[in-house]
């Protein structure tokens, strides 16, 4: 029999990668590309549509509905950006939370109006649903996939953006455009890919997270604050930083409400509040 | 100052003068509902409760045609509600103030009730004190302690021995633990530990833990209505809460229609009590249903609509008693002990309280006809609100 | 990775025509400074203005009140955001400060609205100093959630304190006396109105002479050069810390105001909601202009209760392609934006 820590620790790691999931697409326009992109939840809510709309509307399968969700959201993007975001990436922050909280705005109300008000039902395979022990513990299935889907994202992600040509033309496009162009880096169409890379991701976190926050019009709203913390505890511009953000941020929330119930409201807001006074610049920014 | 002070006397007089003329041939309904936000969803079956029984009953009572204007809180935002009641009173003109889906805004809205004279119909907003707010303001949909201590007394009567609580850290959440708490122990029952769960929380798995580690032989559970019910249903689920051995009790919200299909067979079994369901197998609701699914298309009427449409059933009623004369002393005196029958079963405005009294209905999660419903198998008729109940004895 | 300067958040916020204006400033600062204080004649038609709705909307009156509370607790954002470059997500917490010390003060002493007002204040700018020691020590996006931070926490508690605060009801109880002794708070919102907008004009007096003193001026400096400032002899902690607990006991006033006016007090007050708002307003005005905030809240609300009235449950659309239309059309928010026209069109 393992010890019940362990079991906490698990839901701890669960829950931290569904906030990572969720967020990961904002580590990359944020975080390397510095735009303040507020309405990132909102990509997210469009893959969480895209994968209730399949799969009640047309039956699809809810592992199919995933790429579609990235996709979708990723497209969406490239039109935003091609016709809002592009004229904005020199303007200042505060002009950038404008535009960004109006596209939010905006999506709130056209969700809505299309989708109506109601929580949209999420009708997972069963298996997906139940859980099994491990030696005493109880491992949900779907958390595990979770966990499993988060590190693979990571691995992926870090490994493009470090290792790929693609990878040193975003960091390079972001650090100097004047500079970069004239290396021959293809400057626009660089960030266009970059832009789309972040809010596929959104989307696909949207698409994997309904299943445990649900799915209404306000979705663009109600996880802003969480992604926040999350892409700021990490350090901006770094994906592994908001990994192991999101595993610190939420291991330490499910043991809080686990063993002091009480602090269960605090604790996510203390420890971004310490970590970021302790080190300023997040976990592991480098600025 | 002064001379400012002597225009808005000038104001009222007029603006008085214009009810008056008014209310010779309409009567207008102000509807302050959060219609946007966080609680649109609420917002908008309350409002279709409202169109749905005036496309019935026709837009006009006892001579008088009936207006609604409707007025959107975004949210909770007392001052925004107090303040649209305000206008409306002022601007609008309205006789009658509703909707009121919110504690806070319905408490901001009942100052304006007292100091306009309007009647305030809360039509779901569910703390016992709004009503003491206003002389002038009633309520059509229920209390939480109505509904948490009649299910604590039945579950204590029920064999119950000892049960443990989860609520949402909030007000409502307080009220509803208190109400079970105390139906529950009266009742002889044992509360063998309680927990107060974060109201911003999208994942329930430490409390759920927390409360399978003591294995109680009975989880009471509240939590506001949206995403959280079937965040907390999948949770139960996947720590292997077994519903038929632990007993999950709860109010409504946690096996509403739309908790139920998030949910899955997770929530077969779990007891809850509630003024209403679209399951009711009355003759009266099953034409409200019919008649709902068919308006609004295919969604099935919850507590929300049925709060609607029983403020409206209220208001028809006592108009019809006043011969159309919506002045406040009137209207409220007509309302008081006024009896109806709606799709919930019979219902009546307190005299003395003006507050709701109403069948509460004990329902289980079933599966019927491949759908999840809550069946009612059990009903505690003409309850009261327990908090006022327990003044009046001081 | 080391990114390019243009990206940080603090050369980001500068604005070129106030280096512009500075470049051409007299040469004797004394001078500017005056130059810079005298009333223009448009501030004065502004608030010549702020009289009309007395006599043309007086069924509006409360909605003004509150556009004129919005517009104080911008005006307090602006000190920090536009003046010294602090980016704050967690304003509301002062403004909510103000607003249950207001109530408190009124349930449990007396309900007299100047002296609640003051305590709201004193309250406000007492916190606001204690937390200052943090702000002051960091920038950027750090300090951005920080202040989130710091500002849900204390949402979390008034939620958990609920024997003082009333909870999630919010507080009952809550009786203010008429202003004077004679003027009742009434359905009008004519008392409201004008108490509201007495107060707002009453500290703009103050915070337009705060700007053009010798402080504004190195806020300013701050705001362009965090770490040149001290060269000069103005130590930046010790100005940022006074200007974070100015603007503290100015949003602690405006919650009073609203607190008074409505006599409600509930959690919204502190909510990350109002935090969120009154930033939008004030970018949409233009930040780092006194009335920056004014303007924004203006439009702001207005366009929120017209858009509302027109479709109560799709509000946020309107509102939402304004947003993006004037980023679009007028960079820095309205009053930057229109700057900039006038500015070319008078060279023409």
């Amino acid at each position: 029999m393992l010890p019940p820590v362990l079991g906490v620790l698990f839901d701890g790691i669960a829950y931290g990668m569904l906030l990572f999931l969720l967020s990961v697409g904002l580590s990359v326009t944020l975080g390397l590309m510095n735009f303040v992109n507020l309405a990132h939840c909102a990509f997210a809510m469009l893959g969480g549509y895209v994968t209730v709309s399949l799969m009640n509307e047309l039956h699809w399968p809810f592992f199919a509905s995933l790429p579609v969700a990235f996709l979708a959201a990723a497209a969406a993007s490239v039109v935003f950006e091609r016709t809002l975001y592009r004229r904005l990436y020199r303007a200042s922050d505060l002009d950038q939370v404008l535009l960004t909280i109006g596209i939010a705005f905006v999506s709130v109300a056209v969700a809505a109006y299309f989708f109506g008000t109601t929580q949209q039902p999420v009708d997972m395979p069963s298996y997906m649903r139940g859980s099994f022990d491990v030696l005493g513990l109880n491992i949900a299935a779907y958390r595990l996939f979770l966990v499993g889907v988060g590190v693979v994202v990571t691995i992926v992600l870090i490994g493009t953006l470090e290792y790929t040509r693609f990878g040193a033309q975003v960091r390079a496009a972001v650090d100097n455009q004047r500079m970069a162009s004239g290396l021959g880096i293809n400057v626009e169409h660089t960030f266009a890919i970059a832009f789309a890379l972040g809010s596929g991701l959104a989307g696909l976190g949207g698409a994997l997270a309904i299943e445990i926050v649900g799915l209404d019009p306000n979705f663009a709203f109600t996880y802003l604050v969480y992604v926040l913390i999350i892409v700021s505890v990490g350090g901006l511009g770094s994906i592994g930083g908001s990994f192991a953000a999101a595993c610190l941020i939420g291991i330490s929330d499910i043991a809080g409400k686990y063993y002091v119930p009480e602090l269960g409201a605090f604790l996510i807001y203390l420890v971004m509040v310490a970590v970021l006074m302790w080190r300023p610049a997040g976990l592991f920014g480098r600025r | 100052m002064k001379i400012m002070r002597i225009a808005a006397a000038g104001l009222l007089a007029s603006a008085v003068g214009i009810t008056a003329a008014n209310a010779q041939k309409t009567i207008k309904i102000g509807v302050v509902l959060p219609y946007s936000g966080q609680f649109a969803d609420g917002a908008k079956q309350v409002d279709e409760g409202i169109k749905l029984y005036m496309k019935q009953h026709g837009d006009t009572v006892a001579g008088k045609k009936i207006e609604i204007i409707r007025k959107d809180t975004g949210g909770i935002a007392p001052p925004v509600a107090k303040r649209l009641a305000e206008e409306l009173v002022v601007r609008d003109n309205v006789d009658i103030l509703a909707g009121w889906l919110l504690t806070p805004n319905a408490i901001a809205g009942c100052g304006v009730s007292a100091e306009a004279k309007k009647v305030s119909v809360i039509m779901n907003a569910a703390t016992s004190i709004i009503v003491d707010k206003s002389p002038y303001c009633t309520r059509t949909s229920f209390t939480l302690p109505m509904v948490t201590t009649t299910l604590g007394t039945w579950a204590a009567k029920n064999g119950v021995k000892k049960a443990y609580t989860m609520v949402s850290d909030f007000a409502p959440g307080h009220d509803a633990e208190q109400g079970f708490i105390n139906g529950f122990k009266a009742a002889g029952g044992e509360i063998v530990g309680s927990v107060r769960m974060a109201v911003a929380n999208p994942d329930f798995s430490a409390y759920v833990q927390r409360a399978k580690d003591l294995n109680p032989e009975a989880i009471f559970v509240f939590i506001p209505g949206g995403a959280q019910p079937a965040a907390i249903g999948k949770a139960f689920a996947e720590r292997g809460i077994d519903t038929k051995k632990t007993k999950v009790f709860g109010t409504g919200e946690l096996t509403d229609d739309s908790a139920l299909k998030n949910m899955g067979d997770t929530a077969l079994n779990i007891i809850t009590a509630w003024a209403y369901d679209h399951n009711l197998k009355n003759k009266l609701n099953l034409d409200f249903v019919a008649a709902y699914k068919k308006e609004f298309g295919g969604d099935n009427p919850n507590f929300f609509s049925a709060g609607g449409y029983d403020g409206m059933a209220l208001i028809y009623e006592a108009l019809k008693k006043t011969k159309g004369d919506a002045d406040a002393d009137k209207l409220i005196g007509a309302m008081k002990g006024t009896k109806w029958v709606s799709p919930r079963g019979p219902m009546m405005i307190d005299p003395e309280t003006r507050d709701v009294v109403e069948t509460i209905y004990i329902r289980r999660v079933e599966k019927v006809g491949g759908k999840l419903v809550n069946v009612d198998f059990s009903k505690v008729e003409n309850v009261k609100d327990p908090v006022h109940e327990a003044m009046k004895k001081k | 990775m080391i990114p390019k300067s243009g990206n940080r958040l603090s050369d980001k916020i500068m604005r070129p025509q106030d280096a512009m204006s500075l470049a051409g400033a007299p040469s004797q600062p004394q001078e500017y400074l005056r130059s810079l204080s005298r009333w223009h004649p448009l501030e004065i038609a502004f608030w010549l203005a702020t009289l009309l709705p007395f006599f043309l909307f007086p069924t509006y009156l409360s909605l003004a009140s509150q556009i004129a509370v919005a517009a104080l607790f911008a005006l307090s954002l602006d000190i920090i955001l536009g003046y010294a470059g602090i980016v704050s997500l967690g304003h509301a917490a002062f403004f909510g400060i103000g607003a249950y010390a207001a109530g408190l003060f009124s349930k449990f002493v007396w309900g007299e609205p100047f002296s609640g007002l003051l305590i709201a204040a004193a309250m406000a700018a007492l916190i606001g100093y204690l937390t200052s020691f943090i702000i002051a020590r960091f920038r950027h996006l750090t300090l951005i959630m920080i202040t989130l931070g710091l500002g849900l926490l204390l949402a979390e508690a008034a939620n958990s304190a609920g024997w003082l605060t009333g909870g999630s009801d919010g507080l009952q109880g809550v009786k203010i006396w008429p202003v004077f002794g004679y003027f009742k708070f009434d359905l009008y919102g004519t008392t409201a109105y004008g108490y509201s907008l007495a107060v707002l004009f009453l500290v703009f007096l103050a915070v337009r002479r705060l700007i053009h003193s010798p402080f504004g001026l190195s806020l300013r400096g701050i705001r362009e050069n965090w770490t040149r400032m001290p060269a000069v002899g103005a130590d930046s902690r010790a100005h940022i810390r006074k200007a974070y607990t100015i603007a503290a006991a100015i949003a602690g006033i405006a919650g009073a105001v609203i607190a008074q006016t409505t006599q409600t007090v509930s959690l919204e007050a502190l909510s990350f909601e109002r935090s969120a708002d009154v930033l939008v307003m004030l970018v949409l005005g233009g930040a780092g202009r006194l009335y920056g905030g004014l303007v924004g809240a203006i439009i702001f609300m207005v366009a929120r209760d017209q858009f509302s009235g027109i479709a109560p449950q799709y509000w946020y659309f309107g509102i939402g392609i304004l947003l993006i239309l004037v980023v679009m059309l007028l960079p820095n928010g309205i009053l930057g934006g229109l700057a900039k026209l006038t500015a070319r069109w008078s060279r023409k």
